[in-house]
């Protein structure tokens, strides 16, 4: 007698909408996944040979860097968790003053991610790798149980060959050097505030989020002689600067009429009592260099797009370590700090 | 940004700032009582623009430090219970109760939600019925009418599930204290700008003659501070005590009826303790009898009232504008944003707060 | 304390006055905010905003008045430095 059984094993059928955690487990339904989203986009030799590990020819001296990528939400004006963490990659080897090459990037995905948002944050992390001229060259996929990754959790990592000819780095900052800035301040943070939806606001505001290797390589192919680089990330501007004069042991002063804000970042910084010094960026770093090579340095990097807003901020000086001063156009000078906790809208 | 911009002129400051100087002749001690005015002069240098015969003593303007730590701590009672929804603004997360604070609670899972506004709660009343939604009102009588409303609506929607934790209070009543106190050095006033857009400013005529103090009712850009000073300055060298209005295009002296009159249905005038000072009579706000079923601690329980322990913190002393924050031994030493003693350092309107972050550590070293 | 900025009104909606909300453009961020209490208020108004709901109307000719105070300050001065001069 013919029995009439039912399919109920939990093995999606093609075309599922969410993810769910038999994705991540490495049998077919994660080949499947990796063959309809990742790999038309991250393809390349290494990937494909499918091994465990890339097998990739670089010779030193090399840069190597790491970092978590975790925003909500995971799509906002601007970009998105892949953008950040393709860019966010670059920008670091590229403040060690190395050419980034190649990247991993492993995923940890949350059951009931839709498919369709994981297709679009992959497509954008291929196209932002091309743009950066970097190769991502291997990764890992799992996934985890509702409720335990806010959507997606990306780690990469990065290698890059290091052109400087001499050490990028916050000890080689000198009294007098000039710091200069790539462009206007507080997008990336307020744009992602923004998207937030409980705060409705309705604003034009887009992420800075974008790789910064071409205009720090013309520096440094220039013969600019580059005393430090730091990208302003989480803790903005004023993280940045307090940090390198930290570690340097000197003291910075700093023109507030000099540090580009955006009108509608300025409006929504006032909205919710920010301070845009200290709010995120993706897309903007500060350069040190001696007083002599600020003008070729604007010039340099004001012939690139993201940096064509560069100007000159402000320099160091010699003081109590840490310490970076900053003129009001009033005359009146406050201490510039790095973000205490977690940053939060204030009424008072 | 319009009406803001035109109000950091750097040139029309300089102005306001050499007619003061030209103005004196000896000295005199102005107190600014909001915490918004604190953040304005420290963050522009204000105070080094003026000349040394006046010094600007700041007041118990940050509504966020003044709450009672019985209020902190009925607040993170209530954000630990699993079936609520605490709701606040931004500025309280951070204030520390007894032990702990909400930030802390959000952290070990508790469901607290920052609002930009109080209405924000209440949608979040709609949208979890089965749910006690609590929202935390704090703030002077700036923000009164907008939680007032909060309530109004609840009310008129018949919400069963959302109530307020409320702990207002009043800038008159402070001031009185302020300078009843015996060792109150203070000649002069800025009141707060924004409270009297709501109040207007009759309850400050009673003041200024009982006290003979003149009181200039002050916006918050550097030149409303700046012409703020040079009004009171002006009247205290021809001995006058009046009132003066110096921020006529947000404050009429019968200040904003609708929200006035939202703010009696709603609210009743309490007895209030401000914390780091002590209890000032008819200081605060409460729940009047028509909304006592969305008093937060009829549903669970009233505050107690906590004797909090004495450390090296002063923030009772400044903010009663006795010392400054540069006078604490503590201060950007053993006191900092990251470890505060005290909740005027905690909250960003504190002065201590102010003067870290503007002045700070440049400071703490000057004392070393 | 009391951070309250000013913004222009681009649009309202709704009749019940304690209803009324409008669009805010405050410098290229729009919000929707509470008209409850500024029932006057109309398109191409400012009004000063906290916490979500409009407390006053901007007064355009008072705004001015700081600045002809100003004007009036320089005059004296330049009426002091004439007198010093002679």
């Amino acid at each position: 007698m013919p029995v009439d059984f039912t399919l109920t094993c939990p093995v999606p059928l093609a075309g599922d909408e969410t993810i769910k955690v038999a994705h991540g487990g490495g049998g077919r339904a994660s080949e499947r996944l990796l063959d309809t989203i990742f790999r038309p986009v991250f393809d390349g030799p290494e990937l494909e040979a499918r091994h465990d590990g890339a097998a990739l020819d670089i010779a030193g001296p090399v840069a190597f860097t790491t970092d978590g990528y975790v925003v909500r939400p995971l799509e906002f004006p601007g970009g998105n968790i892949g953008t950040l963490a393709i860019n966010g990659t670059v920008n670091d080897l590229a403040m060690c003053g190395a050419r980034p090459r190649f990247i991993s990037a492993a995923f940890i995905l949350e059951e009931g991610l839709e498919t369709a948002l994981l297709a679009r944050i992959v497509t954008a992390m291929g196209n932002a790798a091309r743009a950066a001229d970097v190769r991502i060259v291997t990764g890992d996929l799992k996934v985890v149980d509702r409720g335990k990754a806010d959507g997606m959790f990306i780690t990469t990592s990065g290698v890059g060959t290091i052109v400087a000819k001499a050490p990028i780095e916050p000890r080689r900052t000198a009294i007098g050097d000039a710091i200069v800035l790539s462009g206007d301040i507080g997008r990336h943070g307020m744009a992602v505030m923004a998207a937030r939806e409980n705060l409705g606001f309705e604003t034009a505001i887009e992420s800075d989020c974008a790789p910064l290797a071409e205009p720090v390589l013309a520096l440094i192919a220039a013969g600019i002689e580059v005393h430090c680089l730091r990208d302003l990330t989480r803790g903005g501007l004023a993280s940045a600067l307090v940090e390198v004069a930290t570690t340097a042991k000197l003291a910075a002063t700093l023109e507030e009429s000099q540090v580009p804000v955006q009108d509608n970042v300025a409006a929504a910084c006032e909205i919710l009592g920010l301070d845009p010094f200290q709010v995120a960026n993706e897309g903007r770093f500060v350069a040190y260099v001696p007083e002599r090579d600020l003008e070729r340095t604007l010039d340099i990097l004001r012939h690139h797009t993201v940096s064509r807003e560069a100007r000159r901020i402000g320099t160091v000086v010699a003081g109590r370590a840490g310490r970076v001063a900053c003129r009001n156009p009033m005359g009146g000078s406050r201490v510039i700090d790095m973000l205490s906790g977690e940053q939060l809208p204030r009424i008072c | 940004m319009k009406y803001r911009e035109e109000y950091r002129d750097p040139a029309a400051a300089r102005r306001f700032a050499d007619a003061i100087a030209r103005t004196v002749t000896r000295p005199w001690n102005i107190m600014e009582v909001c915490g918004g005015q604190t953040h304005a002069i420290v963050r522009y240098g204000l105070d080094q623009l003026l000349p040394p015969e006046v010094t600007l003593i700041h007041g118990p303007g940050c509504p966020v430090c003044v709450t009672p730590v019985g209020y902190i701590d009925k607040a993170i009672e209530i954000a630990g219970r699993t079936d609520s929804i605490f709701c606040s603004f931004g500025d309280m997360l951070r204030v520390p109760g007894s032990e702990t604070d909400l930030l802390a609670v959000r952290a070990r899972g508790g469901d607290v939600r920052v609002v930009y506004s109080p209405l924000d709660a209440v949608e979040i009343a709609r949208a979890n019925p089965d749910r006690e939604v609590v929202f935390f009102a704090v703030g002077f009588e700036t923000t009164a009418p907008a939680n007032a409303m909060a309530a109004w609506r609840a009310k008129r929607e018949g919400l069963t599930n959302f109530s307020l934790l409320v702990s207002h209070v009043l800038v008159p009543p402070a001031m009185s204290a302020i300078l009843d106190s015996p060792t109150s050095r203070i000649n002069g006033f800025l009141a707060a700008g924004h409270v009297c857009t709501v109040m207007g400013y009759e309850e400050y005529f009673p003041l200024a003659a009982r006290y003979h103090v003149p009181i200039v009712v002050t916006g918050f850009e550097p030149l409303d501070i700046l012409e703020g000073v040079y009004l009171c300055v002006r009247q205290l060298e021809a001995g006058e005590a009046e009132v003066e209005n110096q921020y006529a295009r947000s404050v009429k002296r019968e200040g904003n009826r609708p929200a006035q009159d939202v703010m009696r249905e709603v609210f009743r005038v309490v007895r209030r303790q401000w914390r780091g000072i002590g209890e000032i009579p008819e200081s605060g706000l409460g729940l009047s009898d028509a909304y006592r079923a969305f008093d937060a601690e009829e549903r669970f329980g009233s505050v107690a009232a906590k004797v909090e322990v004495v450390s090296e913190c002063i923030s009772g002393e400044v903010l009663r504008g006795n010392r400054k924050p540069t006078d604490c031994p503590a201060f950007g030493k053993r006191c900092t944003p990251e470890r505060p003693l005290g909740v005027t350092m905690v909250s960003s309107e504190g002065a201590c707060a102010a003067y870290y972050k503007y002045r700070g550590a440049e400071l703490a070293a000057a004392a070393e | 304390m009391c951070l309250a900025i000013p913004g222009l009104i681009l649009s309202t909606a709704g009749d019940d006055p304690l209803m009324r909300t409008a669009r805010v453009d405050f410098g290229g961020v729009v919000k929707e905010i509470n008209l409850a209490y500024t029932p006057e208020a109309r398109i191409g108004d400012y009004v000063l905003v906290h916490v979500g709901f409009a407390l006053t109307v901007i007064d355009a000719a008072e705004a001015e008045k700081v600045f002809e105070h100003l004007e009036r300050i320089g005059e004296i001065e330049a009426e002091l430095r004439s007198e010093a001069a002679q």
